[in-house]
This record gives structure tokens, C-alpha cells and sequence, in this order.
């Protein structure tokens, strides 16, 4: 049967990666992140009125306060003028200054219950910031010393830089549509790690085997090829299932959830990619690569 | 002797389905719930270094036997006070109505002091043996106060030698109220008037039982989930979990027929034994922690296409059926405990280094990886095999190859 040549085509799937990549890079160069109060300290209130209200309306009753600048958000999906569920999320406020604006909403827009409310202190929301980055450095150095010792270095650097790949992707997207990111944001991030390897080696594994019993005439990038079609109905299948999973946390999750799950649909979908389009390609082309120079070097030495 | 094989995997398959259907909702119900499922407040306190009082291990020490006095003082069910790195305290008070007044009670210093005329501190709340709220008979609210016998010499002292004259009570340097002395009142006992309800206090009375924090204590971080909101996401949680398995299920009947029905039926096992492991370990289900379930389900299913794709692989190369199961399984191992390996070292360093809820997702996660390999693995095959010595289906297809 004949199958198509990824890894002869790899330089165009490295072009569609960086060509997703880079409008998210730009973003979060030019415009950055929608950092939500667990990063940056501040207060959040979540309140469901008793009847439908407005921005403006949630605006001006907190003008009062000096506290017009705080960001408003409709809960319900699409775009509408007035909902009964309102978050307000504000520099962070003392418990007096807190029962102060609830109370001064209250009469100004009538009753409410309070589904939530939080407060964050600006030393923890840096404190998370620096465990997230130190949390996904360190499960890399795990990752990178486990897989050198099952496999070889390469494949570990292969696996990570796919990995790298999906972070930018999901981070990227966030950034694009200025989606909240939270504490549940750093667990996403992690998961897709997790997932985004194990994908992975399952073809790295399937490259290993091969490795093993493959003819002197069977270049670097035909067995890859072979493996990644040996395994490729798995990781189609694979990625459905948890697809599956995903998808029903967004769409019947609730409102808690939704930022969490879209965040990992998009990872595992960049996840599944990267292990077949990216990882293996770049380990054939670093070998590649060392095979040139090594022969390079010998005929240098012959002459 | 095949009908016999049959009868005993149908048992096992019927087994499995019964006890699910049985167990899974009081299963799941009886795991201790966080307070983003059943609503209250999440409170996070730190002791602050003040220029009257440095924090140092013995006060943080009492700070937090106190901040346990106070909870357990207003009286709330199942609360939880943990002290997290060195001058930190977590106080969890599940389904708690007016969270504002309990977190403004904990982070109170209430330092109770006593002054003559001219200012000077005679003694403090330390020399207190109770404190009570009463009604008095003029329908003021009042705290009863009653000195231990140190404090009985101290206040006989105070109000002998400011008769006719005024004396403080102050609250964290807050006047409470200053009466005049009528006379020297040496039997130990004296209310503090000015309380508007019977409410506020008994609050002072909670905080002057409780005494008063050594250091300044600050709320870093608050949150709080109203019930409403709780059950809403429990509820969207539940139906998500059920749409998520059920398209999973489906999947899996398509494409894989006769094995994916046992990797379904260890499915239903391998749900039910997470939630009875999250039990036993008292562990406690966070929202993140559900969607930690859902995930792992997923890729408890990897491990079962992971081998049935390699048990068609071998069986389209000609092996017979049993030998090309077995194969698939044997192959298929290394792949499995590799991918797991690297995903639950991802997990180790989110529970090592994360906390709170994400805590709670890499304790389902990774307790979810471990067992899925077992039931994805061990159980799968064990069935399986059972289901092929039965030698009803003989066709390659009925397994999905």
C-alpha cells in the first residue's frame, strides 16, 4: 500500500507548525496575556442578580467606588446586552471595602446571591507564576533524563522540543483570544505535557523496534516513515478518545471548566500533531544530519 | 466445556455490570467533596512581622492552635486548619453561610487589655478564665467575663485604686467601653456592655475565649463558592462524565466489536476501583479533580488500542487468534509502561510542586494512570482470554482485526 511521505514532506509540516505558531507569538508579544487574579492579586465576585443587567449598568454602580475600571464580564455565551450572572474581577479589596461595593450594588441593582467570591494577594499570584514555570522546567529534566536512559538523548531533545511546540500553540491561542488564564491553567499546561510525550514515545517506541531488526538498505527516513504509519491508526484513535473526553467538558461542563477544557482540546489536538509531524521528523533529521557529517568526516580523512 | 467457558465470562460480564450499577452513585457521593463541588471558603492566612512582635516558630505554633479554637468556637462542621511552609495557615470552612464575619473573626488579633485613668495597661486578655454573652435583665447585651485567680488580684487592684475615676477596656487598641468604678470589685467577675446584639456578642465572647493571636495575622488569599454554584457544577460535571464515557464506549463497540465490549466492561471496573482507591485514601474530589477522571478514562482506553491495534497487526501476518491476543499484549506492554512512565512523572511534579485543587487532579491522575494500567492490562486480557476459550467466535472480525 501505498503511503504518503511524511517525513520527506517534513519541511511543509515545520512550516504549518511556525505558521500557527507565529500569529501566537506575535500576540503575546504585542498584547500579552488576560491574567486573572490568581497570578496577578485582585478580587473576583461572581454574582447572579435576580434580574438581567448590563455593563454599563455594573460600571456605574461601581463608579461610586472609583472602581469603573474593573473588568466586567456577561457569564452567558454570546454576545447579549444583559445577563443575570455578572464577574467582576478588581484590584484586590480589603473585607470591609468588599461588603462596602456588594452592599452599594445591592441597592442600586437589586438582589443577588454571591456564587463566588475571591481574593488573591499580589505575593501569591507571583509565587504561582514562578512554581508554574518551575514545574514545567523540572518535569522536563525528568522527562529528558528518563527518556535518555530508555531511548538515547535525541529522541529525549525531540520529544521536548514537540512538546515546547504544543505549549506555544495553546499559550499562543490564549493569548489570541484573550482568554482568561487561571490556576486550572497551569494543571492544563502540565496535562498536555503529559499527554504530548506519551504520544510520543508510543512512536518512538515503534522507531526503537524497528531500529532493531531494519536492513543496511532502509534509510533513517524510510523506517521512520514505516513506524509512524505502523502506529498511526493508534494515535488517530487516541487522540479521539480523549478528544471525546474533552469536548464533553466543554460544551456540559459548566462555567468553571470551560477555559480549563478548551485549553486542553487544544493541547492534545497539537499534541497528536506534533508527535507524528514534528518529533520524529526532527530526530530523523538530526541523525541525518550526523550521518553526513561523520561521512564527511571520513572521506575528509581517506584523502 | 466451551458453554462452560461461556457461562463463566458472562457471570464475570454480568458481575462487573451489576455491582457498577449498584455502587457507582453512592460510590461516588461518599467521596469527601471540595469546596468548589459543595460551596465555602478557602482562606489562606500568613503572621506578619509587626515592630511590637516578630513572627517566630512558638507563635506561629499558637497562632494556629487558636485560629483552630475559633473555628471550632462558631461551630462549623468538618473544617479544616493546616499549616502550609512556615508562617502560613489554610483554614477550609465547608458550606458556610456568612463566610464574611468567620474570615474577619480568624484574622482578628483581639488583644484585650484593661487601663486605669491614665492610660497604662494593668492586664490583659491572658488573665481571663471565661468569657460568655448574656442577656442582661435590662435587655442589654452583654460579655460576661471571669478572671483567673491572677487576674481576679490584678482587676481587685485596678478597681480599688480607680474608684469614681474611669477605666478602659480596649479591643486591639480599640476602646470597648470605659466605665466609671463604683466601687472595687475583688470577686473576679465583670461584664463588658456596649455589644448592639446578642450576635456581636457572642463573637467577643469566641475571640476573648480563644485569646489573642501573638502576632498580626494577614488574609492573603480568600475564596469563597456559594452552594448554588457548587451544586451547578456538580450536576455539569456528572452529565459531562456521562456524554464523555458514553462517546468513548460507543467508539470503542464500533471499532474494536467483541474486544472492545471487555475493554468496556474494565472500563465500568476501572472507573469504579478509582473512585473506591479516592476513597480509602480520603482523598478529597475537587472539580479539576473530576476532570482529571475523565481524562485518565482516555487514556485508559490508549492502553486497550495500543494492543488491539497490535493484535491486528499480528493476526493480519497470519498468527491465529490466541497467539496474536497474546502477542498484542506482550508487545504492547513496553509501549504502554513507557508512555505512562514519562506522563505520570509530569503528574509526580504537579503533585509535589502544585496545590490546593491541582493537587487534587494529579492525585486522580495519577492514581488513575496506575490503575487503568492494571484493568486495561491485566483484567482486558484475562477476559479476553477467557472470552476465546470459549471458541464461539472464531472470526478475527467479532475481535475488530
Amino acid at each position: 500500500m501505498m503511503k504518503f511521505d511524511i517525513i520527506g514532506k517534513r519541511y511543509w509540516f515545520f512550516a504549518l507548525s511556525a505558521f500557527v505558531m507565529i500569529p501566537g507569538l506575535l500576540s503575546i508579544a504585542l498584547q500579552g496575556f488576560n491574567l486573572g487574579i490568581d497570578f496577578t492579586g485582585g478580587t473576583l465576585l461572581d454574582l447572579k442578580f435576580a434580574r438581567p443587567v448590563s455593563v454599563t449598568e455594573v460600571r456605574a454602580a461601581l463608579q461610586e467606588y472609583k472602581l469603573e475600571n474593573s473588568t466586567i464580564q456577561l457569564s452567558a455565551s454570546g454576545q447579549i446586552e444583559a445577563s443575570p450572572n455578572v464577574f467582576i474581577r478588581t484590584r484586590e479589596l480589603s473585607d470591609d471595602e468588599r461588603r462596602t461595593v456588594l452592599s452599594g450594588m445591592e441597592k442600586s441593582l437589586g438582589n443577588f446571591d454571591t456564587l463566588r467570591a475571591e481574593k488573591v494577594g499580589a505575593v501569591i499570584g507571583s509565587e504561582l507564576t514562578r512554581n508554574a514555570i518551575l514545574a514545567v522546567v523540572v518535569s522536563w529534566i525528568f522527562m529528558i533524563v528518563y527518556i535518555t536512559y530508555r531511548f538515547e538523548f535525541k529522541f529525549a531533545v525531540s520529544g521536548i522540543l514537540a512538546i515546547v511546540h504544543d505549549l506555544i500553540v495553546v499559550i499562543g491561542v490564549f493569548s489570541l483570544l484573550q482568554k482568561e488564564i487561571d490556576a486550572s491553567f497551569i494543571a492544563a499546561i502540565l496535562t498536555i505535557v503529559g499527554y504530548s510525550i506519551n504520544d510520543t514515545i508510543v512512536i518512538f517506541d515503534r522507531i526503537r523496534e524497528n531500529l532493531k531488526t531494519h536492513s543496511k538498505t532502509e534509510s533513517f527516513s524510510q523506517l521512520v516513515n514505516r513506524s509512524i504509519w505502523q502506529t498511526m491508526t493508534r494515535s488517530i484513535y487516541t487522540v479521539l478518545t480523549v478528544v471525546f473526553a474533552t469536548v464533553a467538558l466543554y460544551l456540559f461542563g459548566g462555567e468553571t471548566t470551560k477555559n480549563f477544557s478548551l485549553a486542553l482540546l487544544i493541547g492534545f489536538m497539537s499534541g497528536a500533531y506534533s508527535s507524528i509531524f514534528n518529533a520524529s521528523p526532527i530526530w530523523v533529521t538530526w541523525k541525518e544530519y550526523e550521518d553526513r557529517k561523520r561521512i564527511a568526516a571520513k572521506t575528509g580523512g581517506s584523502k | 466445556m466451551r458453554w462452560g467457558n461461556l457461562t463463566k465470562f458472562s457471570v464475570v460480564v454480568l458481575g462487573i455490570l451489576a455491582v457498577f450499577g449498584y455502587y457507582i452513585s453512592p460510590l461516588a457521593t461518599s467521596i469527601k467533596q471540595g469546596l468548589d463541588l459543595q460551596g465555602g471558603t478557602h482562606v489562606v492566612l500568613e503572621a506578619v512581622d509587626t515592630p511590637e512582635a516578630k513572627v517566630d516558630e512558638d507563635a506561629v505554633q499558637r497562632v494556629v492552635k487558636i485560629i483552630e479554637k475559633r473555628v471550632n468556637e462558631i461551630g462549623l462542621t468538618e473544617p479544616i486548619i493546616q499549616r502550609q511552609g512556615e508562617r502560613r495557615i489554610i483554614v477550609e470552612l465547608p458550606g458556610i453561610s456568612e463566610p464574611e464575619k468567620a474570615i474577619e473573626m480568624l484574622g482578628k488579633t483581639a488583644l484585650l487589655e484593661f487601663q486605669d485613668e491614665s492610660g497604662k495597661t494593668v492586664m490583659t486578655g491572658k488573665d481571663l478564665k471565661d468569657a460568655k454573652a448574656q442577656i442582661e435583665q435590662n435587655k442589654n447585651n452583654v460579655v460576661a467575663l471571669e478572671f483567673s485567680a491572677e487576674g481576679a488580684k490584678l482587676f481587685g487592684d485596678l478597681t480599688t485604686k480607680n474608684v469614681s475615676k474611669h477605666i478602659s477596656i480596649l479591643l486591639d487598641k480599640k476602646v470597648l467601653t470605659n466605665p466609671v468604678v463604683n466601687e472595687p470589685i475583688l470577686g473576679g467577675k465583670a461584664v463588658i456592655t456596649g455589644s448592639r446584639t446578642i450576635e456581636e456578642a457572642q463573637e467577643l465572647a469566641i475571640l476573648l475565649r480563644s485569646g489573642s493571636l501573638p502576632v498580626k495575622v494577614d488574609v492573603l488569599e480568600m475564596r469563597t463558592v456559594g452552594p448554588t454554584l457548587g451544586q451547578d457544577s456538580k450536576e455539569k460535571s456528572k452529565i459531562a462524565f456521562a456524554i464523555g464515557v458514553g462517546a468513548i464506549i460507543i467508539f470503542m463497540l464500533l471499532f474494536y466489536r467483541m474486544s472492545g465490549f471487555v475493554a468496556n466492561i474494565t472500563l465500568l471496573l476501572y472507573v469504579l476501583m478509582l473512585l473506591f482507591a479516592l476513597k480509602m485514601l480520603n482523598a478529597t474530589l475537587t472539580l479539576p479533580g473530576i476532570a482529571g477522571i475523565i481524562l485518565s478514562i482516555g487514556m485508559a482506553v490508549d492502553a486497550n488500542v495500543l494492543i488491539f491495534e497490535r493484535f491486528k497487526e499480528e493476526y493480519r501476518a497470519g498468527k491465529t487468534l490466541r497467539a496474536a491476543m497474546d502477542a498484542g499484549f506482550s508487545r504492547a506492554f513496553a509501549t504502554i509502561f513507557d508512555s505512562n512512565l514519562t506522563t505520570l512523572l509530569a503528574v509526580a511534579v504537579l503533585f509535589f510542586l502544585g496545590t490546593g485543587p491541582i493537587k487534587g487532579f494529579a492525585i486522580t491522575l495519577g492514581l488513575g494512570i496506575v490503575l487503568s494500567m492494571f484493568t486495561a492490562i491485566t483484567v482486558t486480557r484475562f477476559m479476553l482470554k477467557m472470552l476465546m476459550h470459549t471458541n464461539v467466535f472464531k472470526n478475527g472480525k467479532i475481535f475488530g482485526a
